[in-house]
């Protein structure tokens, strides 16, 4: 770990990372007092692969330059694709079950008969459709989970970068991209259930005996060592001369290609890593959360990702960890109606219908006051300062860096 | 002496304008060359049509023995077969260190996965040290880019372009915006290099141009207007009605 | 075939006669005789004497159904005369059937005769006949629409009689069609319908096609040997292409003629039924989890006798070599079914043609929808570069403020009328402040604006969401608004839409007018192209951006009324339409209002034409239009209408 030396930060993370687990894990009910309950574990384990989500992000948007909108319909590309086999596997114990009861042992016909009518008699389809077909081994359905949003960030990517689209323009075709997929899965013969989505995620085939309170902290321990490798890998990418090179594309692209550089190359590959980081941590999400339906994929939850990433710091890995964590956990607070109501003048400011408006605010103030977001806290606190610069950003580019973002 | 690029009827026009018209024009493998001529007369589309930013309606561009025809590859690929260019307004990315600009342009592999395995050796950073002692940014090489002067922008760009190794340099009016003790290094520096490559420099300055003692192209609304020593350009009439006429 | 009429004639009176014994004169006697039926009449029995009465040709007859089926006909219980009977208090006003006043009586005195729904039709029914030569029109178009809904071969008869003496000739006009239309339905003669038909040559309206399709009815059957004799057949069916050989053997069990397929289920039912210690058929139970296994054992059992014989693949096969499987027309006439199928075909054509214009105004229609979404976007986004997120809460404000307005103004085209420059206002406003208080720190850093706004966009529809609620709110377009253009029975276009394309127009024009003739536009086009150069020339490009920016939110505004109109309104409206939007200005090109229009064009029109390929989905048709998008900017990077060469930037 040549790399740890220059970056202290890296170290700092994960020795904060396996502390926050240790932590928690006492505090358990599965493993320990049983201080914090096994919902709120929940939301930490998602919130933690929620930050895994927010580091990619950080990277192809904070060190690459391109601000995607669609990184979102990876991460929930993911949940569906390991939902499949939760819901399948587990249907089919059901099923079998269910047959066994019914006299004569089930033939394999009988019991996926049984599976289809189960799963898609909601939207009236009697056929499992096509794309099920590798739902009943966890091994291929978890190779779908890096192939699928893998494969679709390649053709998506390779046909836009290949086009030259950088700027807003990629953004908004990223969003489209997201929109797309939202509204065909919102179809009912998209082959996955339609609006109803899919369901019961949280009940792991074959550990029906184990509870809920035990998979927590199981789930919790995985979005935690996801999120830990993930900082690993993606430190190790950008503190070489690949991250020099896509920090360079990020600030003058053009200027990189007149090095000899493939611009292209690089961010077709920056952009499927993060695709496939995304796709992980939505399937460590959605397992934790037990539902998936089309409405996670809202162009909107990307652009939230953008948010956290903005509000934690862009360009520093552990500014986007921050911001997704502090912001998401904020708005879960705030919006479970668990924090006290103000009495005002004039009413009462019940914060379950303002939140959003203070942190859709609360962003607009951060992008014009601190761009540097909270991360920017730590480098005041580590002796920090930007460029002189005289208002310039660092290079032509819509994406390259503010003076007021960048470290001297 | 066959040469190393070779630019052949080459036509450019924006929106009926003709910026190149019918370009032809031949540089050997070691040979300095200047560029002058008026505004618009094609000098800088000259420039993005040999390293792929502008696609010539027609004519051909080959370069090296082997006439590889420029036209069909990217600008990452002519960059990478040998063609090096430095801009008019200096570039270099500002957010990273002298070094890290030194090592982005060092000669090696391009593709990701290579880059990503790739550490820096000992002769790596020998090699930057000589480059950044070349142009006197030795004492700078830990600095961010953006901090460095405009004169020392310029001349990290020029050890960027040497650190390239290319096989021909196409250099945008080096000498804007330095000294004149600068300028005669800069000078002493392209004529040493075009002992072992070819150096294409596009220039406004006669005083510069003059001290480079070198072969020189007068363009004129997109196509050659004379070849030759200076002495012998600045005697044609039609160079003196077009350029030099016009008060320079 | 003339005779056959007349023979039908005198068969009916044969069969009513032999209900009502005594020929009837009036009516009185007519009911009287039949008294029995009257009293409990049902749809099933009450025909003949409904036919007797208007047989009788007493002139009371319609007057005495209409007061039937009204509940105003009444039974003396005393010596069982009928009246025509008006509740008065506790009692009855009584006239007797030939028009004479009774005086009054009381309500126990007599039976008021209550028909049921199914009665009250057939007397309606035989009332046509007599409405359809009514002094009142009125009556006389009632009969008519009556017969248009339930066309029957009672009708044509009376209808023709009918037709000679009409004075209305629009009515006539009406009549000679609905003839027609009966004729080529129910006329005995056969040429008479085949001529029918062909009479109606390119007509394409919907009563018509309603009348040829029942002619082309079928059914289908199965059949032993040779196609039935003087059947219509309208397709002999070969099994594995048109019909598969579960269905043809479905359609053998469903005649009785072979019995049904052994099921799973019924497999399953006679193994569990012969299972002893655990073994059936030789099989033990636990080896019974794969179907061959359970095919085995089941043989095992059939073999012992034990459970019926099922037939196998092989026997089925031969069993429907012996059938042979038609659809037959329920019309036994081939003529008349060659000429509607002529006709049909001929229809079809047309209303394809038809639908392809009518798709073509849909597309239109939409285009303006998405052009004067877009048009604020084309120019905040086109002429300063700027991203704006919360264009969508701003075309929603603009719709809320419409809703606001009819709160006050409860005549719908003032408010219309007022809320139509007040949503400008007040998005011109909204959009200032906005680009002075947030926009101009941004400017050439088009990622962050785009964030920025964003939080301005979710506040803005949290703010609305907490002011109005989240249920959709009401705004309600003026009378004549109301409707379509009814161009016939395929092409049609709502008023309403027809309206937003001529706002869409108007928006083109004065958004031209401006750029092109106004110092405000020659000011607008140098700070676009040249922001330094204009500043030296006097120009202060703050307040062009800042005017560029409120009018391109004004317009938004404006577009939000004209949306509200047709769309719900909710705080989530203008998100509905944000990204078309953005992709209607990318598509375009930026920087032209000509792009805006280019790329509203062709998104609304794609977007319908993919609809049509694919009717049942208009999801997939968004899905299959944004994809068709991404390609799209593969090969026109800059848009439909981009700039070119130096000016472009690149």
């Amino acid at each position: 770990m040549l790399f740890a030396k220059s970056k202290p930060s890296l170290i700092v993370v994960i020795a904060t990372l396996l502390v926050f687990s240790l932590v928690v894990t006492v505090l358990s009910e599965g493993y320990g007092t049983g201080v914090l309950s096994t919902s709120f574990i929940k939301t930490l384990g998602k919130t933690l692969c929620l930050c895994l989500a927010a580091l990619a992000m950080d990277l192809v948007w904070g060190y690459a330059g391109i601000l995607s909108l669609g990184h979102m319909a990876f991460f929930a590309l993911g949940g569906y694709m390991i939902g499949m086999w939760l819901m399948y596997a587990r249907t089919a114990e059901i099923v079998t079950t269910a047959l066994a009861g019914g006299g004569l042992p089930a033939t394999p016909a009988e019991i996926q008969d049984g599976i289809t009518s189960q799963i898609f008699g909601v939207v009236g389809t009697s056929e499992l459709p096509f794309i099920w077909g590798f739902a009943h081994s966890f091994p291929l359905q978890m190779l779908l989970v890096v192939l699928v949003p893998g494969l679709l960030a390649l053709c998506f990517g390779w046909l836009a970068f290949r086009a030259r689209v950088t700027g807003v323009y990629l953004s908004i075709l990223t969003q489209a991209m997201t929109l797309a997929l939202a509204l065909y899965l919102f179809q009912n013969d998209s082959g996955l259930r339609g609006n109803n989505g899919l369901s019961g995620l949280q009940n792991l085939p074959g550990l029906s005996s184990t509870s809920q309170d035990s998979l927590s902290i199981w789930f919790f321990w995985a979005s935690a060592a996801a999120l830990g490798l993930a900082y690993l890998l993606i430190s190790w990418v950008v503190s070489g001369k690949f991250g020099s090179v896509i920090r360079a594309i990020r600030d003058d692209e053009a200027r990189v290609r007149f090095l000899g550089y493939s611009v292209e190359g690089y961010k077709l590959f920056v952009f499927i890593l993060t695709a496939v980081i995304c796709a992980l941590a939505g399937a460590l999400y959605y397992p934790q959360a037990g539902i998936i339906n089309p409405a996670e994929l809202a162009p909107t939850a990307s652009i939230y990702l953008a948010v956290w990433v903005a509000i934690g710091g862009r360009g520093r890995l552990y500014g986007a960890i921050i911001g997704a964590a502090f912001v998401s956990l904020l708005s879960s607070w705030f919006t479970g109606g668990r924090a006290p109501s103000i009495p005002l003048v004039f009413g009462t400011l019940n914060w379950v219908d303002w939140w959003q408006v203070l942190l859709g605010l609360s962003f607009v103030l951060v992008t014009l006051f601190a761009p540097k977001g909270i991360g920017g806290l730590f480098d005041s606190l580590a002796g920090l300062h930007s460029p002189n610069r005289r208002g310039a950003p660092l290079g032509p580019n819509d994406g390259s860096l503010q003076e007021k973002e960048a470290l001297k | 002496m066959t040469a190393l690029l070779e630019v052949s009827g080459a036509c450019v026009s924006f929106d009926g304008f003709r910026a190149i018209n019918n370009l032809t024009f031949t540089i050997g493998p070691q040979e300095l060359r200047a560029i002058i001529g008026p505004n618009g007369a094609g000098k800088s589309t000259f420039m993005d049509i040999v390293t792929g930013k502008t696609r010539p309606d027609s004519g051909s561009v080959m370069f090296g023995e082997k006439s590889t025809s420029l036209l069909k590859l990217s600008e990452a690929q002519i960059a990478r077969i040998g063609v090096g260019r430095k801009f008019q307004r200096p570039t270099v990315f500002e957010d990273q260190t002298v070094t890290e600009n030194l090592t982005l342009a060092l000669k090696a592999a391009r593709c990701p996965w290579r880059v990503l395995i790739w550490r820096k050796a000992r002769a790596d950073v020998a090699r930057i040290a000589d480059l950044a002692a070349q142009v006197g940014l030795a004492d700078h090489l830990a600095r961010k880019a953006g901090e460095l002067s405009h004169g020392q922008k310029q001349w990290l760009e020029i050890a960027m372009l040497l650190a390239q190794e290319p096989r021909l340099l196409l250099v945008d009016e080096p000498a804007a915006g330095m000294t004149p003790a600068e300028r005669e290094h800069t000078t002493a520096l392209l004529v040493d290099i075009a002992k072992t490559r070819a150096v294409v420099v596009v220039e406004h300055d006669m005083e510069f141009v003059r001290r480079l003692n070198c072969k020189v192209t007068v363009l004129h609304e997109g196509a050659v207007l004379a070849e030759g020593s200076l002495d012998h350009v600045t005697k044609n009439q039609q160079v003196i009605d077009v350029y030099l006429g016009r008060g320079e | 075939m003339r005779v056959l009429p007349f023979v039908l004639a005198v068969l009916a009176w044969m069969f009513f006669g032999a209900f009502a014994t005594v020929q009837a004169d009036t009516a009185q006697s007519v009911l009287t005789t039949n008294t029995a039926l009257v009293e409990r009449a049902s749809r099933q029995t009450i025909a003949p004497v409904i036919a007797a009465l208007v047989e009788s040709g007493d002139e009371m007859v319609p007057a005495i159904l209409e007061a039937w089926a009204d509940k105003r006909l009444g039974l003396r219980k005393a010596d069982g005369v009928y009246l025509l009977i008006r509740a008065e208090g506790d009692n009855y006003a009584t006239r007797s059937l030939d028009g004479q006043d009774l005086g009054l009586a009381p309500k126990s005195d007599i039976t008021e005769l209550k028909p049921n729904a199914g009665v009250r039709g057939l007397i309606a029914t035989a009332l046509v006949q007599f409405n359809l030569s009514s002094k009142d029109t009125a009556k006389r178009v009632a009969a008519l629409d009556s017969i248009a809904t339930d066309p029957n071969a009672d009708a044509l008869t009376p209808l023709r009689a009918s037709i000679e003496n009409e004075p209305d000739t629009a009515l006539k006009d009406r009549k000679q069609r609905l003839e027609r239309l009966l004729t080529l339905r129910f006329d005995p003669d056969s040429a008479a319908r085949v001529a029918a038909i062909e009479s109606f040559g390119t007509d394409t309206q919907l009563d018509l096609r309603a009348a040829l399709n029942p002619l082309l009815s079928t059914k289908r059957v199965a059949v032993e040997g040779a196609a039935p004799e003087g059947a219509n057949i309208a397709n002999t069916l070969k099994i594995d292409e048109d019909i598969t050989s579960n269905q043809a053997y479905g359609q053998l069990v469903d005649a009785s003629l072979v019995p049904a397929r052994l099921t799973v289920a019924d497999q399953r039912a006679a193994l569990l039924a012969n299972l002893k210690d655990g073994v059936v058929g030789g099989l033990p139970l636990a080896k019974l989890n794969t179907q061959s296994a359970r095919d085995r054992a089941y043989t095992a059992l059939e073999t012992q006798g034990l459970a019926r014989v099922a037939a196998t693949e092989n026997e089925i096969a031969a069993t429907l070599a012996k059938y042979q499987f038609f659809d037959i027309y329920d019309e036994r006439d081939p003529a008349v079914t060659d000429a509607a199928r002529d006709a049909l075909r001929a229809i079809d054509q047309n209303v394809g043609l038809m639908r392809a214009a009518d798709l073509g105004l849909d597309g239109l229609s939409l285009a303006s929808i998405y052009f004067l979404a877009a048009i604020g976007l084309a120019i905040t986004f086109g002429v300063m570069g700027v991203i704006n997120m919360a264009h969508g809460e701003f075309i929603t404000i603009g719709a809320y403020t419409g809703y606001v307005v009819q709160q006050w103004i409860s005549d719908y085209t003032i408010s219309i009328l007022v809320a139509l420059p007040l949503a400008f206002a007040i998005t011109f406003g909204l959009g200032v402040a906005m680009e002075r208080l947030v926009i101009r720190f941004l400017y050439k850093r088009p990622l962050e604006t785009l964030l920025a706004t964003f939080g301005i966009s979710i506040a803005l529809q949290q703010i609305l969401k907490n002011i109005f609620g989240t249920q959709a709110r009401p705004l309600t377009s003026p009378a004549w608004l109301d409707g379509a253009w009814m161009l016939n029975d395929v092409v049609s276009i709502s008023y309403i839409r027809v309206a937003i394309f001529v706002l869409a127009l108007l928006f083109l024009g004065v958004f031209l007018w401006i750029i092109k003739r106004t110092r405000l536009g020659l000011e607008v086009r140098a700070v676009t192209q040249n922001p330094t150069m204009a500043a030296s020339m006097g120009i202060n490009p703050d307040r062009i951006n800042m005017l560029t920016f409120g009018i391109g939110s004004g317009i938004a505004g404006i577009a939000g009324v004209a949306i509200g109109l047709f769309a719900k309104v909710t705080s989530e409206l203008g998100s509905d339409y944000i990204v078309q939007s953005f992709m209607t200005v990318v598509v375009g090109g930026v920087g032209n209002i000509w792009g805006a229009l280019a790329g509203a064009t062709m998104i609304g029109g794609l977007q319908k034409t993919i609809e049509w390929l694919n009717p049942s989905n208009t999801l997939a048709a968004q899905t299959y239009m944004i994809l068709f998008i991404i390609l799209f900017i593969q090969f026109r990077p800059r848009g439909i209408i981009a700039l070119k060469g130096r000016a472009a930037g690149d």
